[in-house]
Order: structure tokens, then sequence, then C-alpha cells
């Protein structure tokens, strides 16, 4: 019955999703009703990456993970801040949890430098306004960029409500100090973050940034799978991810 | 009937040399925006749209304004705007012309633009937005361009071209709509998170479009000899007034939401916009300006009514698009990056390749109008 009344509410989501400018909300609230992106049963897929980053380990300072990722993934590196791009970085506790940054706290866990990258939400704001598809969710619940499919037009940075997303405003690659061949370079005007190292998991690697932990802050798995260790942690521990209120379902989870 | 444009006197010639100068120099600009990508503007990761986006917001809404025009005259037969609704209707073809060249100066790589129809995505906003613009621009010089012909030819205009005029009128909704739920539907960005958005994109369009065209008929009387009639700017005056209203109320409900319910990320951006916010205080004085411009000249506007004054009512049409301009050209787009997702206020400069860039596709909408009003008034003087 109520795998019935899921199917018939995707069906008529499908039908008014043709009627025009309205099937973009329509459909993602027919999926937010029938709770197709957080339970494994109802979306009918088996895998859905995250990683949880317990904060309680990281040590003020290391930056060994940002620098395995850049590196891996041929970030470039300018001075002025406006060209910037990162994928993962660290940011103060307030910044990155702006909704959970409470009173009468100290400047101290305030201004607490916390990872930061993109949390391949099951329900992407970024993926629902890209014009082309540069921007997709995959099946295991990675969030990939098409750098040959982006147009440039930043829609997907200003529906980003996490700031993850990184635009190649000039040419990185005189901003590369050695490019690794294993993955591409970009060009200018393209968008780029964080791909959980979909290239690394094809060859049954763990994330660069995961590996390369001296104290293993990060774990990484499969959410859909409830013998993971990562769904171990988030049973016994407390858990928060950056503004749920939002409905983005973000993978990445936080331990304080 | 294009002959029409290359016949002038000096003024004219010179005043399509300056236009033509402009478009040169944006020509030359843009060429480095290419060779070095979009760094050369002052937009970067926190702002990522500038100028660029915010010109192409707020002509949305002057192409949008041909409605006010066109709607009274077809649907309610106001014979008064006989001679003002084609220039309604050229005005829209050249705002909508460039509003598409304004969103191809903002890409990263205008080689791929094609690629929005190649690989459509109907879930995006932009995809509607491209049909919607491509569509109304097609409209608008299809059903003009027809009309100004069988005018010209002393003949009533064809039956098909009818149901296309009625097609304008939503459309022309449409197209400030798709407009704005391009930003009323991201989630992290406060200041665009609102239903009021539509609405108040639509209430300020009809208080430019008409300011504007009020603006263009004494030009037209001063530089044509080419007069649209005492009522139809009257009618206009009236029009621009009661939008005019109904933008400023819409903006007074923005403010009592995000002040009075408190909610910090709703209060952050107008914060920022009119107080300033973490000691960053960058267009605090061009929103007041916009602000108490905006409120006079509706006033002026208001008493119109009453005792009608040519210089105060240029006055007040003037301070109606600058006002407006700087609310939707600039404070609507830069202050929706402000604060960014991650509560930093960063303040966005453009740069002189960007301004120029941007003079040039105004120089090059300025050129079309001109050329399709020259056409316009010349047939409209000769019948």
């Amino acid at each position: 019955m109520i795998q019935n009344r899921r199917k018939f509410l995707k069906k008529s989501a499908g039908l008014i999703a043709g009627a025009g400018v309205v099937s973009g909300f329509i459909s993602k609230y027919a999926t937010g009703f029938a709770k197709a992106s957080t339970e494994k049963a109802a979306s009918g897929k088996s895998i859905r990456w995250g990683m949880v980053i317990d904060m309680r380990k990281c040590i003020d300072g290391c930056v060994k993970c940002i620098e395995v990722c850049h590196v891996t993934h041929n970030v470039p590196e300018f001075d002025n801040p406006k060209d910037e791009i990162k994928w993962i970085w660290k940011s103060d506790y307030a910044k990155v949890f702006p909704s959970k940054d409470q009173q009468f706290v100290s400047e101290e866990t305030r201004q607490k430098p916390f990872l930061s990258l993109c949390n391949h939400c099951a329900d992407p704001p970024c993926v629902i306004v890209c014009p082309t598809g540069a921007t997709f969710k995959r099946k295991d619940g990675i969030v990939e960029m098409d750098f040959h499919r982006c147009i440039g037009c930043r829609f997907c940075m200003s529906a980003c409500p996490y700031g993850s997303r990184s635009f190649n405003w000039r040419d990185p690659r005189p901003a590369i100090e050695n490019i690794t061949p294993e993955y591409p370079t970009r060009e200018k005007g393209v968008v780029e973050k964080c791909n959980f190292c979909s290239e690394r998991l094809a060859k049954g690697q763990q994330p660069a940034c995961v590996e390369e932990c001296p104290e293993n802050v990060l774990t990484f798995g499969n959410l859909y799978d409830k013998n993971t260790e990562i769904r171990k942690i988030l049973k016994e521990n407390p858990t928060i991810t950056r503004k749920p209120e939002l409905g983005t379902n973000p993978s990445v989870f936080y331990i304080t | 009937m294009i002959e029409k444009a290359l016949a002038g006197n000096r003024f004219y010639w010179s005043w399509i040399t300056i236009l033509l100068a402009l478009v040169s120099l944006g020509v030359y600009s843009y060429s480095q925006q290419l060779t070095y990508g979009l760094t050369v503007t002052g937009m970067g990761r926190d702002i990522s749209w500038g100028v660029y986006i915010a010109q192409f917001t707020f002509l949305v809404g002057v192409a949008a304004s041909a409605l006010m025009v066109v709607l009274p005259y077809y649907l309610h037969d106001y014979k008064e705007f006989g001679k003002i609704v084609i220039i309604g209707e050229f005005l829209a073809v050249s705002a909508a012309t460039i509003c598409l060249l304004f969103v191809i100066a903002d890409m990263g790589h205008p080689s791929r633009v094609f690629y929005v129809l190649l690989y459509p995505h109907p879930k995006s906003m932009v995809f509607w937005d491209v049909q919607v613009l491509n569509g109304y621009l097609l409209i608008n010089i299809v059903s003009g361009w027809t009309v100004l012909e069988a005018e010209r030819k002393g003949v009533s205009p064809p039956t098909w071209v009818k149901p296309i005029i009625y097609l304008s009128i939503v459309w022309a909704v449409s197209i400030h709509t798709v407009t704005a739920f391009l930003y009323a539907g991201t989630p992290g960005r406060h200041l665009w998170l609102t239903a009021v958005l539509a609405p108040r994109f639509l209430a300020s369009a009809f208080a430019v479009g008409p300011a504007l065209l009020i603006l263009i008929s004494f030009i037209l009387r001063k530089f044509a000899d080419f007069d649209v009639g005492e009522k139809a700017i009257h009618k206009l005056t009236t029009i621009a007034t009661y939008a005019g209203i109904a933008n400023f109320f819409f903006v007074g409900a923005e403010f009592f939401t995000a002040f009075y319910s408190n909610i910090p990320g709703h209060k952050h951006s107008l914060e920022y916009l009119f107080f300033g916010l973490d000691g960053k205080y960058q267009l605090v004085p061009w929103m007041w300006f916009s602000m108490i411009v905006g409120i006079v000249s509706v006033m002026i506007l208001l008493y119109q009514q009453r005792r009608p004054s040519k210089k105060l009512l240029i006055a007040a049409c003037t301070g109606i698009v600058v006002s407006l301009w700087i609310d939707k050209g600039i404070g609507l787009i830069i202050g929706g990056f402000v604060p960014s997702p991650m509560e930093e206020v960063v303040e966005y400069f453009p740069t002189f390749i960007e301004i120029t860039v941007t003079l040039g596709i105004w120089a090059i909408g300025l050129l079309i109008l001109t050329a399709l009003l020259k056409v316009a008034v010349a047939v409209k003087k000769a019948t």
C-alpha cells in the first residue's frame, strides 16, 4: 500500500514535472515526501558514500588532508583570495556552523578550526540549478562535476549554501607546482569542487584525505550499508551536519 | 523599412558615433576578459555574480514593462497609446537583446553557450529563462515590426499578428517571474529566498518601464519633433506612480519580516546593504540614496495627478529609473552574496574592464533602440 502510494506520488510528480516551470519544485517536494534520498529501500540504490569527521581528534595546525587533496587533484594555489580555489579547508567553527553559533561560548570554541568540504548532499541544490547537467549526482551519491560540460554560469555557486564551490577565474595551470598526471587539470571558466575522490574509489582506494590523516579523524564509507564502520560511528556518537534546516541532507557528518 | 534608420542629421550621427565608440571600447575590454578569464572582473569566490548579472536582472524588467503599453492598447483598446505602443515594444526588443548579451558576458565558457539547448535541463531555471527571453525577443520584433509595416503601407495589420500580441502580454509576466525564480529558489541566500521577490520584480519593472517611456517621449519631442500625446504621458505617469508605490510597499514588507522576526539570516543582507555589517558598509550610501530618491520621486509622481509640471515629471521619472537601477542593478545581486555562506563579509569593486564591457553592452542596446525608434518615428510621421 505504502509502496503503491509512493509509486503514485512519483508518477504524478513525473507527470506534473512535464508541465513546465514548476517541474523543479514539484519533483523536489515529491522526493522529499517519499524520503527517497535518506533510506536505501525507497531509493533502490545500494551505495551512498558518506564521511564522518571526528573533530575531537583533529590537530590544530595540521593541514595534511588539505595538502594531499590539493596535490592529488591539481588544485592551483593563488595569492589573491578573489581567485582562490579550494576543495577542503579549515575555517572557524562559527563559520562552518553559523546556525549553531551559541551565546556565552568562549572565543576559543567559536574559532576552533573545522574542516569544510563539499557535503555531497542527497538533495543537492547545486545540481537542480545547473542548466546543462555539468554537475550531477551519481548513483552512489557523489555530486560530481563534468568540466567539459560546464558553461561557467556559476549558478551552482549561488545555490550552494556551504560555499563549497570554486570557479577558475583564471588559467589554473601556471599556478600548479607539480602536476599530478592521474587527475585532469582544469581550464579557466569552469567550476570545481571536492569529488570524494571518485577516481580513487573506482580503483578501490579510500579518498586521499582519509588515507593521509595521521589521527583517523576522517571515516569514509557506505551510508546504506548497516554493517560499515561509518554507520557504527553514526549510531554510537552524536553527530551534526551543516545547515540541516535547508533540507539538503548532507553526507558529511561531524562529531564536535 | 530599415533604410529609414540610415537617414539622419548631424546630431543623429554624432550620437551614433559616440555609441559606436563605447561599443568598440567594450569589445576591446571583452577581448581582454576572453584572454585572461573573469579574473579581470571584480568578482571572486565569495561574490560570484556582479554587475553583468545585475544589469541583466534590471533589464529583464525594462523588457517586461512593454506590457504596460501593450495591454491597455490592445486588450482595453486604449487609443491614446497608439503612438507609444511601438516605442514600448522596441524598448523591449533592445532591452531583451542586451539581457542576453549580459548573460553571455558573464559566462566563464561563452563558447559553450548552446549547451543550454543541447543538454536541456528543465529543472534549472536558466533553461526556462533562456526560452522565455528569446521567445519574448522574437514576439516583440515580429509584432512590432509587422504592425509598423502595415501602418506604413496604410493597411490594417494581418490577423495572425493579434494572437502573437496577446501572447506577448502573458509572456512579459513570465520573463520577469522566471528571472525572479532564478534567485528565489536558492536555499542559502536569504535576501533572495522570499516569495515577494517575483511580485517585487514586476512592480519595479512596471515603474521603471513607463518612467523610461516618458523620458523617451520627451527626448523624441525635443529631437525628433514627434509627440506621443499628453494623454499617453499622463496615463504612463499614473501607471509608474502606482507600480512605484507597490514596489516600495514590497520593500517595506521585506524589512518588516526580517527585523520583526529578528532571524539573523534574514536580517544580515539588509543590515549589510542599509547599515553596514562587520565594519563594511560600501553600499550603504547607494542604498539610502536609492531609497530616498525613489520614495521622493513616487511622491512627486503622485502630485503630478493634481498639478502636472513637465520639469518635475522629468526629474521624478529620472529619479525612479536611477533609484530602481541601484536597487536591482547593484543592491539585490551583490547583497545576496553578503554575508557569504560562511558568514564572511567580502566587498566587491567592479574593475575598469568590467565597467567598460557593461557600458559597451548598454551602448549596443541604445544603438538598437535608436535605430528602431528612428524607423518607427519616420513611419508614424509619414502616415
